[in-house]
C-alpha cells in the first residue's frame, strides 16, 4: 500500500456525499482473514472451552475407574463393563441397558411420527391456504410464543387435565362414559409422548414451513394444470421439495428425545427408564465414569441416527 | 388457481386451530389455578378465587429462596442475552466472507444444537471437576470450587443460545442486500460507519429478535444447567424440584410468575420489533423525493 492510498483509508468524518475522490474503502491495515478471525473467534472459543473440551473430557474419563466417592483418573473399562452388565449372560433376555434404549427408540419414535404429521399440515396450512403476509407472521408467532416460556411449566399444565381428579377424567365421569378414573393418563408413557410432542412439535413446524414457503408457487399451479389431483400434486411436488425441511425437522425432534431425562422424569413420574435418565441417575450415584460412558454411547447412537439422516439431505445447503 | 377456498382450506384451518388450543390450553389453566382459593387444590373445580398463593410465594413462607432464585435467573438470562447478542452479529458478519475454519464453526454450532444436553451439562461438569482438582492439587488446596452461575452455568447456557443466534444472523444475510453497504463505502464510510449506520440499523429489528430467544432460552433452561449450575439453583430448576414434591396450587402460582416474566419480555421485545420496522418503512427510504 503506498501513502496516497493511506490517507485515502483514514476514517472519513462522516458520509460524505458526491465526494469526487472517495474510492471503495478497505479495511485500513487490518487484513481481511484477521477481521474474520476477531469477529468469528469469541464464538469460536465459547464453543471450544464449553462443548468441545468438555465432549473430549466425557470420552475420557468415561474409561477412567471409580470407587464410592471420586473419580481415579486410571485407565479402566468399568464404565462400559458396568454399563452392559448382564447383556451377554442374560441372553436371551435383553439386559436392561437394551431394554432402556429399546423403550427410548420406541419413545423416539412414537414422538417422531406425531410430531412430523402435526407439523407438517400445520406448517402446510401456513405455507399454502394463509395468503396474507401479516396473517402469516401473527399466524407463526402464535405457534412461536409457547417455545419462549418453561418447558418445565408447560409439562405440569398437564397435570390440572390428566390428573386422576383432572379435567379428562371427570369429564369422562360426568358422560358416564367410565366408571372409574383412568389411571394411565398421567405419569405414564402417554404422558411422556404427550407432553414431548406438546414441547417439540415446533422443531418440525419451523424447518418444513421454511421449505414450504420457497417452493415455487408456479410448480403447483402447473402440477395442477397438468391435471394432477391434489393428493398426487402433494405426493410427487410438496413433500419432495419439502423433504429437507423434513430431515431437518426430524433432526431435532430425535436428538431431543433421545437425550430427554426432564420430560421423561417429570411426565413418567420418575419411573421411565429412558437414556437421557440413565446418565442423570449415575450423576446422581457420583459415578462419573459411568455417566460419561452411557453418554458416550448415547452420543454414538445419536451421530449413527443423524449420518443416516443427513445422508438425504446436504444441511448445510439448507440453512 | 380457484376462486374462493378450497375444502382442504376449512378442514387444515380446523387442524391448525386444535393445534393452537393444544398449545395454549393446559398452559392457561395452570394461569387460572394459580388463584385458586386458600382451600384450593392441584385441580379443577376453582375452590374460590383468591390470590393467597401468589401472596405466599413473595412471603418466601415455603420450599425454596424464591427470591434470590429468580434474581440469579435474571441475572444469567441478561447476561446470557448480551452475550449471545454481541458474538451472533460478530460471527454472522464474518460468514459473509470466506475465512478458514468457517466450517469448523458452522458444524461446531450445529453438533452443540443437536448433542443431546444432557452429555453438554455432564462434559462441562467434569472439565469444571478437573479443572478444580488441578488448582487444588498445585495451587490452593483450600480452594473450592469455579462452578457457579456465571463460569460454567454461563457457559452452558451459551452453547445453548448461540446455534439460534448465528442461525437468525444467516436468516438476516441470505436477504440482505450487499449493494447498501458497497454504497456507504463508496461514499467514503469506513467499514465501522458502514456497519454502524447502515447495516446495524437494517438488522436492529433481527438483532433483537437474537436478543428475545437469547434471554427466554436461558430463563428457562433445565437441561444444561441441570449438572453445570454449580451450588446454587436457577429458577427453572428449583420449579423442577417441586413436581415430585408438592401437592398444593403453589407450584403454579410459581409457574405463573415465571411465565409472566416470559411474557413481559416478549411483548417487549415484539413491540420493539414492530416499531422500528414500522420506523424503517416511514423513514427508510427517500427514493423519488429528490435531492433533500
Amino acid at each position: 500500500m503506498d501513502t496516497s492510498e493511506d490517507i485515502l483509508q483514514q476514517p472519513a468524518p462522516d458520509l460524505v456525499r458526491g465526494s469526487e475522490t472517495a474510492r471503495p474503502a478497505k479495511a485500513a491495515r487490518l487484513s481481511p482473514s484477521f477481521i474474520s478471525w476477531l469477529q468469528a473467534g469469541p464464538m469460536m472459543l465459547v464453543f471450544l472451552a464449553f462443548f468441545l473440551i468438555p465432549l473430549v473430557f466425557v470420552v475420557i474419563v468415561s474409561f477412567w475407574d471409580y470407587n464410592e466417592y471420586q473419580l481415579l483418573p486410571a485407565f479402566s473399562g468399568r464404565g462400559y463393563t458396568d454399563t452392559f452388565e448382564g447383556c451377554i449372560a442374560q441372553l436371551p433376555d435383553l439386559c436392561t441397558i437394551a431394554k432402556t434404549y429399546l423403550k427410548t427408540l420406541k419413545l423416539c419414535f412414537l414422538v417422531w411420527a406425531i410430531t412430523l404429521f402435526i407439523g407438517f399440515w400445520v406448517a402446510y396450512f401456513l405455507a399454502f391456504h394463509v395468503k396474507s403476509k401479516t396473517w402469516q407472521m401473527g399466524l407463526s408467532l402464535l405457534c412461536t410464543i409457547p417455545f419462549w416460556t418453561s418447558n418445565v411449566i408447560r409439562m405440569i399444565a398437564w397435570i390440572p387435565l390428566l390428573g386422576r381428579n383432572g379435567l379428562v377424567n371427570s369429564g369422562l365421569m360426568k358422560t358416564g362414559l367410565i366408571g372409574q378414573p383412568i389411571e394411565w393418563l398421567l405419569f405414564s408413557e402417554f404422558s411422556v409422548v404427550l407432553a414431548l410432542v406438546h414441547l417439540f412439535t415446533f422443531f418440525m413446524v419451523v424447518p418444513i414451513f421454511n421449505s414450504m414457503i420457497r417452493i415455487d408457487k408456479s410448480l403447483i399451479e402447473a402440477a395442477y394444470d397438468a391435471g394432477a389431483t391434489g393428493f398426487q400434486t402433494l405426493v410427487n411436488v410438496i413433500i419432495p421439495l419439502a423433504k429437507p425441511g423434513i430431515v431437518i425437522g426430524s433432526i431435532f425432534v430425535i436428538t431431543i428425545v433421545m437425550g430427554d431425562f426432564i420430560t421423561i422424569g417429570v411426565m413418567g413420574g420418575q419411573q421411565i427408564a429412558a437414556a437421557g435418565k440413565i446418565i442423570e441417575t449415575r450423576v446422581n450415584a457420583l459415578q462419573f465414569p459411568a455417566a460419561a460412558a452411557n453418554a458416550v454411547i448415547l452420543l454414538v447412537i445419536t451421530f449413527l441416527i443423524i449420518t443416516m439422516m443427513s445422508r438425504i439431505v446436504d444441511i448445510k445447503k439448507e440453512l | 388457481m380457484k376462486e374462493g377456498r378450497p375444502r382442504s382450506f376449512y378442514v387444515l384451518a380446523i387442524f391448525f386451530a386444535a393445534y393452537v388450543l393444544f398449545l395454549y390450553g393446559p398452559m392457561i389453566a395452570i394461569y387460572v389455578l394459580s388463584f385458586q382459593g386458600p382451600q384450593g387444590g392441584l385441580t379443577f373445580p376453582m375452590n374460590g378465587v383468591s390470590t393467597f398463593w401468589l401472596a405466599k410465594l413473595f412471603q418466601g413462607t415455603g420450599i425454596v429462596d424464591l427470591g434470590a432464585a429468580f434474581r440469579r435467573s435474571l441475572l444469567l438470562g441478561v447476561i446470557v442475552m448480551a452475550v449471545t447478542v454481541v458474538l451472533s452479529v460478530a460471527a454472522g458478519m464474518a460468514f459473509r466472507r470466506k475465512f478458514k475454519a468457517q466450517s469448523i464453526l458452522f458444524y461446531s454450532a450445529i453438533a452443540s444444537l443437536i448433542v443431546p444436553s444432557i452429555i453438554t451439562s455432564l462434559g462441562i461438569s467434569l472439565e469444571f471437576r478437573i479443572i478444580d482438582d488441578l488448582i487444588k492439587a498445585h495451587w490452593n488446596e483450600n480452594f473450592e470450587t469455579s462452578m457457579g452461575l456465571l463460569t460454567s452455568g454461563l457457559g452452558a447456557h451459551l452453547t445453548w443460545t448461540l446455534p439460534f443466534g448465528l442461525l437468525i444472523m444467516f436468516a438476516i444475510f441470505n436477504r440482505f442486500d450487499p449493494r447498501l453497504e458497497e454504497a456507504a463505502r463508496d461514499l467514503g464510510a469506513t467499514p465501522w460507519q458502514a456497519f454502524r449506520h447502515v447495516v446495524l440499523p437494517i438488522i436492529l429489528p433481527s438483532v433483537i429478535g437474537i436478543g428475545l430467544f437469547g434471554f427466554t432460552l436461558s430463563w428457562d433452561e433445565l437441561a444444561r444447567s441441570s449438572q453445570a449450575i454449580g451450588a446454587v439453583n436457577t429458577l427453572p430448576l428449583d420449579l423442577q424440584g417441586l413436581t415430585t414434591t408438592v401437592t398444593n396450587p403453589d407450584i403454579y402460582a410459581l409457574g405463573t410468575i415465571i411465565s409472566a416474566v416470559s411474557f413481559a419480555v416478549i411483548t417487549l421485545a415484539l413491540g420493539t420489533i414492530h416499531m422500528l420496522n414500522k420506523r424503517q418503512a416511514a423513514k427508510g427510504s427517500d427514493a423519488g423525493k429528490g435531492l433533500v
